[in-house]
């Protein structure tokens, strides 16, 4: 059965639906998986075995009435913990909401049970999703599956060290300045920031609801197709949710190429701050890109240099009015309760207790860009930064149909190096926050591993909003590419576990 | 470059209902103004001329018919509820002393 946990998604289901395995079988062989190597990495903080085996057999009890199954039918996942799971945990990786138990499936977990996928459990993350590197979690960090020492990125390292440890085939992300890719390039694997209001937020535990986005992470790019097509598409739940249809995106994965396709490379994501390994890598991307039959051409994006600045305004600024729900009163953590103290002091001595450093850093943050005699100066200012990087992006997609980058300016770096140094870790996501802040569609996928650390690179793809199917027919090509240079998938040169 | 003083952040805590103490707050003081410095960078580029977005898209208001339909449970609600009784959230109490 160890093959087993090695197949991608699309073998896995291909093979369910064949009858060469069961799915209690794969469900049995990433239970044992996360049973052996989960006290190493700690991708997950609940591991559902039950459910998940109840839905395996729910799985195999329909192919044997010769029932048609879904393209991704008995396929195991893991789940980011900021999804609510219908009476299995959900804490958003905070003591907050120790052992909540939701009433309700958010649209993303009922679509993943429609569709047959089999949710192994819940994912470790930094703590409410704010964090780059997974060690705000208050039930302790992850470790990057390449080096444990290493964090795997964040805030949703768990998802992506549990593909990158073949504790599931696919997880789910969510994308809020970087959530998903950052990770995915920390880690060697794929993942995807679909167009904001592609994939339902109605359930997902909400930090910054003008930028947060859910999104498939994967070891490959058509597994991350099959996954985004299954999660996506309009949810009348969800008032952002966009009404229109769901770009090919499994074709577009399927049929791979970037023959004549003009690829801009952005000329503000490099120079001070980027290791040399990162840049080599993303020099032979692009490079690749130019051998498979793409035009290349420099493009200048000059306010993404404001773009950390500006988020870093209206992300604490949305999250200051969001976490405000965390009152003690109607679900969560309760501190004081006593007789002693009124509901405010019980509010107040709650969310000391219940929110981490992080946390509490963005709220305050937050509450000062929105206060009386700041709000313009740097709230108002920061949405205005927003409009001018979304004209960047106009105008830099009137000359080109994808634009590229590194994914980040670092391979992973050690747990506990920047854990005090809040704008050191800020800087991890800069080439990630633009296409939060214009809402667009963006991909990072593996590019190889840095000369000086052996750690995996990220090559990010960015595309206008609702041409999601771009990012993968480019990211399929690339892939393509890599694996006939390299011969094997790069997860294959990560060391065991 | 603006400055935040320890007294404004007391105020800001007071504000966000956080029970902060006293060498957090000495910490986070100097932790916000350094992130308050970096990130007024936003005005530099900022005029007067440029629209604001709030948005990625284009927000309406999403209407239902209004007719019955099935929710959550009064268990279900609750079952979350530090406290509950009489199928009712019980909240500590509001009014003060005097």
């Amino acid at each position: 059965m160890t093959e087993t946990i090695r197949w991608t998604a699309a073998e896995t289901a291909s093979a369910i639906a064949d009858g060469k395995v069961t799915a209690v079988e794969v469900a049995q062989a990433h239970l044992d998986r996360i049973e052996a190597v989960d006290a190493k990495v700690h991708a997950y903080l609940h591991v559902d075995a039950d459910g998940a085996l109840a839905a395996a057999r729910a799985v195999d009890d329909a192919r044997a009435r010769g029932d048609r199954l879904g393209p991704l039918a008995g396929v195991p996942l893991a789940l980011k913990d900021v999804f609510t799971t219908k009476g299995v945990p959900t804490t958003c990786g905070s003591r907050m909401l120790e052992g909540w138990r939701p009433p309700y499936d958010a649209t993303v977990t009922r679509r993943l049970k429609d569709a047959g996928v089999v949710i192994l459990g819940k994912t470790n993350m930094d703590e409410f999703a704010m964090g780059s590197s997974t060690e705000n979690s208050a039930y302790g960090p992850t470790g990057n599956p390449w080096d444990t020492t290493k964090v795997p990125g964040g805030s949703g390292g768990g998802s992506a060290a549990a593909i990158a440890s073949f504790q599931a085939p696919l997880a789910i992300g969510t994308d809020t300045g970087g959530s998903i890719r950052q990770p995915a390039a920390l880690t060697g694997t794929v993942g995807v920031k679909p167009t904001y209001g592609g994939v339902s937020r109605y359930g997902l535990v909400a930090f910054s609801s003008s930028l947060d986005q859910g999104g498939p992470c994967a070891r490959t790019v058509l597994d991350a197709a099959l996954l985004h097509e299954a999660i996506a598409g309009h949810d009348p739940l969800d008032s952002t949710s966009i009404d229109a249809p769901v770009p090919n995106v499994v074709e577009a994965a399927r049929s791979g190429s970037v023959r004549g396709l003009r690829v801009g490379v952005v000329k503000e994501f490099a120079g001070e701050g980027y290791q040399a390994g990162v840049l080599a890598r993303f020099a032979e991307a692009v490079e690749l890109l130019r051998e498979l039959g793409a035009e290349i051409v420099e493009i200048s994006c000059p306010n993404f240099t404001y773009a950390m600045p500006a988020y870093y305004l209206i992300a604490p600024s949305e999250a200051s009015s969001n976490l405000a729900r965390f009152d003690a009163m109607r679900y969560g953590l309760r501190v004081g309760d006593d007789g002693e103290h009124s509901a405010e002091e019980v509010m107040s001595l709650t969310r000391e207790a219940g929110f981490g450093a992080e946390v509490k850093r963005r709220i305050m943050l937050g509450t000062y860009a929105l206060s009386s005699g700041y709000y313009d100066a740097y709230y108002g200012q920061a949405q205005k930064v927003r409009t001018l990087i979304t004209r960047d992006f106009e105008a830099a997609f009137g000359q080109v149909d994808v634009l590229v980058s590194p994914t980040t300016p670092t391979t992973a770096f050690p747990i506990g190096e920047r854990a005090d140094d809040p704008m050191a870790m800020y800087l991890a996501d800069l080439c990630t926050i633009p296409s939060n802040l214009a809402g667009n569609a963006a991909m990072s996928l593996p590019c190889g591993l840095a000369d000086e650390d052996g750690l995996p690179v990220g090559l990010q793809i960015i595309a206008p909003a609702m041409a999601d199917d771009r990012l993968y027919r480019v990211g399929a090509a690339v892939e393509a590419g890599y694996l006939a240079r390299w011969g094997a998938p790069l997860l294959d040169r990560a060391p065991a576990l | 470059m603006p400055g935040i003083t320890r007294e404004e952040v007391a105020h800001l805590a007071r504000l966000s209902r956080l029970e902060l103490g006293a060498e957090e707050l000495d910490h986070l003081a100097a932790q916000l103004d350094d992130i308050i410095g970096a990130v007024a960078r936003v005005a530099e580029v900022a005029a007067d001329d440029i629209p604001p977005t709030s948005h990625p898209l284009p927000l309406t208001n999403v209407m239902r018919p209004d007719v019955v339909r099935p929710g959550l449970t009064p268990e279900e609600a609750l079952s979350g509820a530090p406290a509950a009784e009489e199928q009712r959230f019980r909240v500590p109490r509001i009014l003060g002393e005097e």
